[in-house]
């Protein structure tokens, strides 16, 4: 489904990615790990495509297509969706106006008709319940006024409207108090289908408690430094990043 | 001899040109029926005008407002209505659905349709030309006209004071809860380049509740320059919904003052929505005037190409525990300019006053300006006071937000921009107008030319 190959990518002149190479299949979940500042959200915002990122070297493959050459609406249209680290509030813009109108777009991309109101309003009525989100924050302005666990909630929201092959959740668990987690958590969960695949992206080993990985790689000064199944996250957290930081030291 | 007089008495009843030592020698031959009241304060503000001439680069308060280049077409000015005869109905028909009001046009600036009488509702509000009221009403007219808006203050004032003929007088009698808006609609129709000047006159009594929606509306594409000025006083307990649409074309200039006087425990609400014209001053002065009063005065204003807009709002917290609020937001265009002035004057005496202002801008070219000027005068240390000013562009994080999500950037600055217009439009309370006025700005944002689809122009 997507291949990244020896990707390198810089922010105002400075290298933040130095080579990072990952396969990801339909149906899998890979959790990226690493210490603040090893690059994690770069890579997440490569490949939603923020531009304010500059890829230097390397390829993205997805489903077949160069996803470098796309711009970030084409990028969704193909069915990448980015759950923002800081989901933006944006005032005078309602819940309902976004998703009707994103839903819409997408649609329009893959050559289908507009939902109708009223089908709209059953989809959002149906995937509200399946996330749990309070359907007082819908009625209300993109993001304006939530609290940070709302956000977060909103993100799963979103995704679960627009049905993405792959989802990257980038530290989507930060600041968020056990319920909230667990809210996020399960909906991730519900989601997963044979057909699509997520990039959860974190710090800490607390979400994949809820969200149990295929693979989870370590990403550490721009390059991706190990790579295993699920216990490796607890061994992360039971030792910290130091083990690895020591043991490519010793390389 | 006798046939030469005539022939010039005769001529006052054309346009006249825009000389205005001899403007004012006219008026003299004209007023000889009007209240005295009305012909000394005619007298007052000619003395004013003559003295300060119209506003110069010097004047501070209009400064960026190019008055030689407003003053370069060859305006006419008529003293007298014309006689048109003609069907406002076939010209004109607000095609608001459920926009339930009772409608008054003026045409050039003076009363269409029945001058002579003031119209009494079943509710006891009366309303009419303001000819008609200076016959019917003059204790009301003496008691009120020209109090607001005073002499000397500002020179466009003195010229309407000193040269207005008509416009549109209101009447809310003591404890009427009137719902049913009344609608003016200020309407241009010549085949001349005229200066129309309005005058209007509301006045609310107590415990009144009253909602004026006032529309200015070309119906050619002639040049026109309007002055006009309208006086509200608001009583004690009395609740007014002030609605302005100012959407004509770009061969139209608008200047237009509003003087609200409000007294104790007043609620005011005033929406001044610019749409479209070449250039717009709009003068907004609040007195308040009595404790508890208070005033919310909220402006969007959408402008492009070389389009001007000016919004100068004056607050005044005459009295203690008043409360106002100024929200004022636009979208500037194309090598549009723009000002805010929002004077804040909270009074020695005007204790627990709370007063705020915010004006927020968003331009959408490197070569629109917008110029924004708050000025808090505050003489009384138990205050809350607040401004802010924002000019920016439009939120680039939001716009990779929106798009990440499939959202074209045309349509995510589109939503952007009419979400942030929403923050004002939102608090237009009569629905049908609200929602009207939704989508013209959502045409214009849009880059259509908006307008409601009856209002067509017409060729002259």
């Amino acid at each position: 489904m997507l291949i990244i190959n020896n990707l390198h990518a810089e922010i105002s002149g400075k290298e933040i990615l130095k080579g990072i190479s990952l396969k990801i299949k339909p149906g899998e979940v890979h959790a990226i790990m690493g210490p603040n500042g090893s690059g994690k959200s770069t890579l997440a915002s490569v490949l939603a495509g923020r531009d304010m990122v500059n890829v230097t070297a390397g390829e993205v493959i997805f489903e077949g297509r160069n996803l470098l050459d796309l711009s970030p609406e084409e990028r969704s249209h193909a069915g990448i969706f980015l759950g923002f680290q800081y989901p933006v509030e944006i005032p005078g813009v309602s819940m309902v106006n976004f998703m009707k109108t994103a839903i819409n777009e997408i649609r329009k991309a893959k050559e289908l008709d507009p939902l109708s109101p009223s089908d709209f309003l059953k989809l959002m009525r149906e995937k509200k319940s399946l996330v749990e989100i309070d359907s007082g924050l819908t009625s209300r302005s993109v993001n304006e006024g939530f609290s940070g666990g709302e956000k977060k909630k909103n993100e799963i929201f979103q995704m679960a409207m627009l049905e993405p092959k792959l989802a990257i959740l980038d530290e989507t668990d930060s600041g968020l108090d056990i319920d909230a987690l667990r809210v996020v958590a399960n909906g991730v969960n519900k989601l997963k289908t044979p057909e699509n695949a997520s990039i959860i992206i974190t710090h800490y080993q607390r979400l994949l408690d809820y969200i149990v990985p295929d693979f989870v790689h370590v990403l550490y000064k721009g390059r991706i430094v190990k790579s295993s199944g699920k216990e490796l996250a607890l061994e992360l957290e039971e030792k910290g990043y130091d083990w690895i930081k020591k043991e490519l030291e010793q390389i | 001899m006798r046939n030469s007089i005539f022939m010039k008495e005769l001529s006052i009843y054309k346009e006249q040109n825009l000389d205005f030592g001899r403007l004012f020698d006219h008026l003299g031959k004209l007023n000889g029926h009007e209240p005295d009241f009305m012909k000394q304060t005619r007298k007052k503000a000619s003395k004013a005008f003559l003295r300060e001439g119209l506003p110069g680069r010097k004047d501070e308060d209009y400064k960026h407002l190019l008055i030689d280049k407003l003053f370069e077409r060859d305006y006419k000015y008529r003293f007298l209505k014309e006689i048109v005869h003609f069907d406002i109905n076939h010209l004109f028909k607000c095609d608001i659905p459920n926009l339930n009001t009772h409608l008054i046009t003026l045409l050039n600036g003076f009363y269409h349709g029945e001058a002579d009488q003031l119209i009494e509702l079943p509710s006891g509000i009366r309303y009419g030309s303001m000819q008609a009221a200076s016959k019917e009403m003059p204790h009301i007219l003496e008691k009120h006209y020209s109090k607001y808006a005073g002499f000397g203050k500002d020179s466009f004032v003195d010229l309407n004071t000193s040269l207005a003929r008509d416009g549109v007088f209101i009447y809310v009698p003591k404890n009427t809860v009137f719902n049913k808006p009344i609608q003016i609609v200020n309407l241009i129709l010549s085949d001349k380049e005229l200066l129309i000047q309005p005058r209007n006159l509301i006045v609310l009594e107590e415990n009144t509740s009253f909602n004026l929606v006032v529309c200015d509306h070309a119906l050619t594409m002639k040049y026109s320059l309007g002055n006009s000025v309208t006086e509200s006083y608001v009583a004690q307990n009395a609740k007014y919904d002030f609605t302005l649409l100012q959407n004509e074309h770009n061969n139209a200039s608008l200047i237009n003052h509003h003087f609200i006087h409000q007294e104790k425990n007043s609620r005011v609400e005033t929406n001044t929505l610019s749409l479209h014209a070449g250039l717009i001053r709009n003068n907004h002065f609040v007195t308040l005037n009595g404790e508890g009063a208070e005033n919310y005065a909220n402006g969007l204003y959408l402008m492009d190409k070389d389009q001007y807009i000016d919004n100068w709002v004056y607050m005044d917290h005459a009295k203690p525990n008043c409360k106002s609020e100024q929200l004022y937001k636009g979208v500037m265009d194309g090598q549009s300019k723009g000002v805010f002035s929002g004077r804040i004057l909270v009074r020695k005496d005007s204790q627990a006053t709370e007063a705020y202002q915010r004006n927020n801008n968003i331009l959408l070219t490197d070569d629109a300006k917008m110029n924004s000027k708050p000025q808090l005068e505050i003489y009384a240390d138990d205050v809350k006071c607040s401004h802010g000013a924002t000019v920016g562009q439009i939120d680039e994080e939001a716009m990779f937000y929106l798009r990440s999500r499939g959202i074209s950037k045309k349509e995510a600055s589109l939503m952007m921009m009419y979400g942030f217009t929403n923050d004002v439009i939102r608090r237009i309370r009569i629905d049908s107008l609200r929602e009207r006025i939704e989508e013209l700005v959502y045409k214009r944002l849009k880059g259509e030319l908006a307008r409601c689809d009856n209002c067509g122009y017409l060729n002259m």
